[in-house]
């Protein structure tokens, strides 16, 4: 049996150096002890080297646990290191890949309990300011549970480089000054010397921000162990917090709903005089208004808000659209998603201004399934069409157009109260009562449609619909 | 007498304490560079009070004086909770204090509505574009949007917070209508679209490669229900949920269970809502999003819709639908071992990985799970099988041992 003495702070060098030498001697991870606690032996050539080991290419996910599993406080961590080497230079590659091996297991915990600490380091550190020699630092004492101090330093470096800081702990400092990082020997506890934002600030909102009324010290002590709270302040307070708030919770649920403060009435009156408040309004804004607060069918509860229709108050032309989509309800506005994107450049092509014109939609609130993280349209039921035609009627009346251009069917459902196939009625003038519709697709068709000539077609068509539209009323 | 800091950050943090989200995690990573702060992305909780729940940003009001009189809230204009009211320089000084000090990963700053929600949003930003370009301060900044404030306000906000977020407080319109009656369900929905939309035209690539000078709420935005403060159901609450996680890209929807203030109100429940409640919800929520249950599904299993606060609803869903298991942990898909009580997804992340180095037999799962206790009636191995385990009525006794609530959110 070889025996290898390697330090307690052993760095991956070192370690690496002691691998190699028993990896290129061919010595099984059973004929080696790796002892901690003694100094590093220089490798006296006791055997000649058997096999080359120049190149020895371990595997990434061996490479990035090593320097975490050095650091770790259990003496078998070498062994451990040393067997899993072992393994991949005798072809299994893969050893790492397999949670299931009690190797890889075990250095996947190991190294999960260094990244923890490191955590709880950065975590549970607290700076107490210090002058010391006329300059500001920040002292801090802290109990790791491994040697990971290296590990943990960029953390402090990224964060607080522009401040002077000095972490002591049993197994050594890491300190930062004048923007040069430096590692030392252990140092002794600092003595307490208080920091009022510490010792007054920090430790009145821990007891501010905690409530009573939901205790769990398990749920506590389990996330911030107890070998941490000697180095924390607010900790002190935890005894008297737990033991208070039964009577704390006692004493809210027998209070007495209390009388208001004098300020509540006034501020009450103040809310009611704003609400009230409102200038002169245009008749479509009035109407704008009553159709966002329309609770007429329930689609107003899942979408965000109405979207009523927008454009000249005198259009001649008004295009009425099935129901906002996705991008119409978050914005407020109709036609300005995909479909909206289409049916702009159109109107362009057909020489159409569209803010001559009046857009609006059958029905004025989005109907949608959630499905993850996106909203799928969902068509409007012929109810909640008819019930949506109240406002329909009133933008109508309000703006007289003389052509109404429906979007496809649910838009000529919402205007007739009758379902037409838009098909047979396409591009076709109808007299309705005080004005004329002109039947086309609506342009989400024209997005739906796969193939790509086709869906020029299409456009073209919807183009041409477009300019009858414009030329009939020229004509009219 | 004027309060001093001391008593203002006692009455603001306190007054605070029921948003129930503290997290710093997600979004973009800094350094400090040549300012103070950094965000490492996942996020570190700096303590834990005795209710379980992570301090990580200094969480509190800029001010609790409010006109508005939302019956659940301790700081509603008719209860008589002292009031106070922090100056910009406080809460920036505050901030960069504890900040030093290692204490807090940044700022969660929120606000009663003192005089009208324009002002009140304008002093939030304030804060944060002080704490941003006057000191240079690069860790963690979560802002609350005021319901109604304007849109260029809102925008702005993103341009200096880590993360936004708008409580949406009610699972439902009418619940928000008769507690809160001053706030408007419509108002709090737009806010929430505006900071979507935002937040996706700042994710998208931008044109000619160049990288944007600020990405809008890298963090993104969230939002809070009050659980038990009104009649809603677990159901209500959950079909509210996915309605928001599909509308608004919200990171999280939090559910908070209402407890008693100290302030009472004659129409609210005297009683706190049970936290088994709010766990319970959490844990149908998570199926819902990582473990490919549907809300249908989910459904089934909420007999008048709430959920059974004696067992978990994924370990529910299993003991009423037996005949989907024993489930093969050699041979079964990610989505069928993602059924399976006491199994996370990490446990079948583990699994896959395994199975594909060889057979895997009860002492390899056990190694990869953890605990078999609840694992052990659902699965199938080379060297196990449950038999009549599995139809056993007595499965779920033996399944719910008491246990002690411990959730680590």
């Amino acid at each position: 049996m070889l025996s290898i003495p390697l330090g307690e702070d052993c760095s991956v060098e070192e370690f690496r150096a002691a691998a190699r030498h028993c990896l290129a001697r061919g010595i099984a991870p059973e004929d080696v002890h790796f002892s901690v606690g003694g100094t590093l032996p220089l490798f006296a050539e006791e055997a000649p080297e058997r096999v080359s080991v120049a190149n020895v290419r371990v595997p990434r996910g061996y490479a990035n646990l090593v320097p975490k599993i050095v650091c770790h406080s259990e003496a078998d961590r070498f062994a451990l290191l040393y067997r899993l080497l072992w393994r991949i230079h005798r072809g299994e590659r893969h050893v790492l890949d397999n949670p299931a091996d009690p190797d890889a297991a075990k250095a996947q915990r190991y190294a999960k309990a260094v990244d923890k600490d490191i955590y709880r380091m950065q975590a549970y550190v607290r700076f107490a300011e210090r002058e010391i020699d006329g300059a500001r630092i920040f002292v801090a004492w802290h109990e790791p549970q491994h040697r990971m101090l290296r590990l943990a330093a960029p953390f402090f470096v990224d964060r607080f480089s522009n401040m002077d800081w000095l972490i002591a702990t049993p197994i050594g400092t890491i300190a930062w000054q004048g923007g040069v990082l430096a590692f030392g020997p252990p140092a002794a506890r600092p003595a307490e010397a208080g920091d009022t934002v510490l010792d007054e600030l920090w430790t009145a909102y821990f007891r501010a921000t905690f409530n009573p009324a939901r205790l769990r010290v398990k749920a506590m002590v389990a996330q911030m162990p107890k070998r941490h709270w000697a180095t924390m302040p607010e900790t002190a307070l935890i005894p008297d917090m737990v033991r208070a708030a039964g009577a704390r919770v006692a004493e809210m649920e027998t209070t007495a709903p209390e009388t208001p403060p004098r300020f509540a009435e006034r501020l009450a009156e103040r809310m009611a005089s704003i609400s009230a408040q409102s200038g002169e309004l245009l008749p479509l804004d009035v109407l704008r208004e009553e159709i966002q607060s329309c609770r007429l069918c329930p689609l107003h509860g899942p979408a965000t808000q109405a979207v009523p229709g927008e454009g000249a108050p005198e259009a001649e032309i008004m295009f009425v659209g099935e129901q906002p989509g996705d991008q119409e309800d978050l914005a407020g506005r109709p036609f300005v998603g995909p479909a909206g994107q289409v049916f702009e450049r159109a109107l362009l092509e057909a020489g159409i201004a569209r803010q001559k014109t009046y857009v609006t939609n059958a029905v004025k609130h989005f109907k949608f399934e959630p499905r993850g993280k996106r909203r799928v349209h969902m068509k409007p039921s012929g109810g909640e069409v008819s019930k949506c035609r109240f406002w329909l009627d009133r933008e109508i009346s309000a703006v007289k157009p003389k052509l109404v251009v429906a979007l496809g069917a649910t838009a000529m459902l919402g205007l007739t109260g009758r379902p037409v196939p838009v098909t047979k009625a396409r591009g076709q003038v109808i007299a309705a009562d005080s004005f004329s519709i002109l039947v086309t697709v609506h342009p989400s068709y024209l997005l739906r449609l796969p193939e790509k000539e086709r869906a020029e077609a299409e456009y073209e068509r919807f183009v041409e619909d477009l300019r009858k539209a414009r030329d009939w009323c020229e004509a009219a | 007498m004027p309060l001093n800091l001391l008593q203002k950050l006692e009455i603001l943090a306190d007054a605070a304490k029921y948003d129930a989200s503290c997290v710093s995690s997600g979004g973009e990573k800094r350094k400090a560079e040549k300012g103070i702060g950094s965000v490492t992305g996942q996020g570190i909780c700096h303590a834990f009070t005795p209710d379980g729940r992570c301090v990580s940003l200094l969480k509190i009001l800029l001010t609790n004086f409010c006109i508005y009189d939302c019956v659940y809230c301790v700081s509603r204009r008719s209860s008589n909770a002292p009031r106070a009211r922090f100056k910009v320089e406080e809460v920036v000084q505050l901030t960069l204090d504890l900040y030093r000090r290692n204490c807090i990963e940044g700022l969660f700053l929120s606000s009663g509505i003192a005089r009208s929600a324009d002002e009140t949003m304008a002093d939030l930003v304030r804060v944060a574009k002080a704490l941003r370009e006057e000191h240079g301060f690069r860790g963690y900044i979560h802002l609350k949007t005021i319901p109604g404030a304007s849109p260029e306000l809102l925008d702005e906000a993103g341009l200096y917070a880590d993360r936004l977020s708008m409580n949406v407080e009610m699972p439902a319109e009418a619940a928000l209508e008769k507690l809160a009656p001053e706030k408007s369900a419509t108002e709090i929905k737009r806010g929430l679209a505006r900071a979507r939309s935002r937040i996706e035209e700042g994710s998208a690539p931008s044109r000619g490669g160049k990288a944007r000078l600020r990405r809008f709420a890298p963090a993104g935005q969230s939002t809070q229900i009050v659980v038990g403060a009104d009649s809603s159901t677990d159901l209500d609450i959950l079909r509210s949920s996915a309605r928001l996680y599909a509308s608004y890209a919200l990171q999280r929807v939090y559910y908070s269970a209402f407890s008693p203030t100290g302030h009472p109100s004659a129409v609210l429940p005297a009683e706190p809502t049970p936290l088994i409640r709010e766990h319970r919800l959490y844990q149908t929520d998570w199926l819902l999003r990582f473990y490919g249950f549907s809300l249908p599904e989910v459904e089934e299993a909420l007999p008048g819709g709430m959920l059974d606060l004696s067992i978990d609803p994924k370990l529910a869903w299993a003991l009423s639908h037996r005949d989907f298991f024993p489930v093969d942990v050699n041979k079964a898909s990610r989505e069928l071992l993602l059924r399976v009580p006491g199994l996370g997804v990490k446990a079948v992340d583990r699994i896959i990985a395994a199975r594909r180095h060889g057979s895997l037999r009860l002492a390899e799962l056990a190694r990869l799970t953890g605990s078999l206790k609840r694992v052990r009636p659902f699965v199938l191995t080379p060297d196990w099988q449950p038999g009549s385990l599995l139809e056993q009525p007595r499965l779920r006794q033996r399944l719910v041992a008491p246990q002690q609530l411990s959730l680590g959110l």
